[in-house]
C-alpha cells in the first residue's frame, strides 16, 4: 500500500486527492504540473482527482532564482 | 570523407539556425547568458523581454559590464550581442510581463526560453504559454541558486515543456546566486533550445 512521489516511496492513503497529497508532502512551491501515472492533472481537478494505490506521481514545481 | 561530412553538417546547422528564432522572457542571469550563447551559435533572430535597469551587483553573474550600470537591460544586451554577432536580428521589448498578456511578444518565435527569477512568476508564465500557445516549445529553469551539485541538474520533459531543473536546490530567497551555476543553467537552456530547433544530435 504505497505510492511513489517524485521517486520517493510514500504511504498510500485511502480517498486522498491531489490537493491533500501536496499538503501532506509539504510541497509549497508554485506548481507547474502534476502527473498521475504520466497523465497530467489539470489544476482545477486537484480537489477531485483521487490518488490510486501503487501510482506514480510526478510533481513539477518552480524554485526562485534567475 | 569524414571532413566533407562534417562540413556538410555544419553548413546545414548554420543555415537552420539562421532561419530560426528564440524568445527569452527575462534578461537576468539566465536570460542574458542564454541570449549571448545563442548569438554566438548563430541564431537568426532573438526576441528579448525585460523591464529592469542594470544594477551594480548584477554584473557578478549577468552578461553586462560595469560601465552599463543604470542602463536598460534590453538595450545593453542588444549592444553586447552586436559586438559579438551583428548578424542577429535582435528585437527587444522593454516591458514587464503581466498575467493575461504574457504570451504576446512570443507569438511568432520558434522556441521560448523562460528566464524569470521569482518562482510564482515562472509558474504563471509557463502556465499561460502552455494554455495560449500549446504548440510552442518552452524551455524553463528551476533551482539555479547556490554552487556545486552540477550533477543534480536534469532535463524533464512534459509535452512541449522542457524543464532544466535541480529539485533539491534552495530558493534564491534563502541562498546566494553565483555565476557558475547560473551560467550553467542558462547554457543548459540555450543548448536545449538548439536541440529542439535542430533535432537530436545523433
Amino acid at each position: 500500500m504505497s505510492i511513489e512521489v517524485n521517486g520517493k516511496n510514500v504511504d498510500w492513503v485511502e480517498n486522498e486527492n491531489v490537493e491533500n497529497l501536496l499538503k501532506r508532502m509539504r510541497y509549497l512551491f508554485p506548481l507547474v504540473i502534476v502527473k498521475i501515472n504520466d497523465k497530467v492533472v489539470p489544476k482545477q481537478d486537484f480537489s477531485k482527482a483521487m490518488i490510486p494505490d501503487k501510482s506514480k506521481i510526478a510533481v513539477i514545481h518552480m524554485i526562485s532564482g534567475g | 570523407m569524414v571532413k566533407i561530412m562534417n562540413k556538410l553538417k555544419s553548413e546545414k546547422i548554420k543555415k537552420k539556425l539562421l532561419d530560426s528564432s528564440v524568445g527569452i522572457a527575462g534578461l537576468g542571469g539566465l536570460g542574458s547568458n542564454a541570449a549571448i550563447a545563442l548569438a554566438r551559435a548563430g541564431i537568426g533572430k532573438l526576441v528579448l523581454v525585460d523591464f529592469d535597469l542594470i544594477e551594480g551587483d548584477n554584473v557578478t553573474r549577468q552578461y553586462y559590464f560595469l560601465d552599463q550600470i543604470g542602463r536598460a537591460k534590453v538595450d545593453a544586451i542588444k549592444g553586447n550581442i552586436n559586438r559579438i554577432n551583428p548578424n542577429v536580428n535582435v528585437v527587444v521589448h522593454n516591458l514587464k510581463l503581466n498575467k493575461g498578456s504574457m504570451e504576446k511578444p512570443f507569438k511568432d518565435v520558434d522556441v521560448i526560453i523562460e528566464a524569470l527569477d521569482n518562482a510564482e512568476t515562472k509558474a504563471n508564465f509557463i502556465e499561460e504559454i502552455m494554455l495560449k500557445l500549446p504548440n510552442k516549445p518552452i524551455v524553463a529553469a528551476s533551482g539555479v541558486a547556490g554552487y556545486g551539485h552540477s550533477d543534480r541538474i536534469v532535463t524533464k520533459r512534459c509535452g512541449n515543456l522542457y524543464l532544466c531543473c535541480d529539485e533539491c536546490a534552495p530558493s534564491s530567497d534563502d541562498d546566494v546566486l553565483l555565476a557558475p551555476r547560473v551560467a550553467l543553467m542558462a547554457n543548459w537552456e540555450a543548448n536545449l533550445a538548439l536541440e529542439i530547433l535542430l533535432g537530436e544530435d545523433k
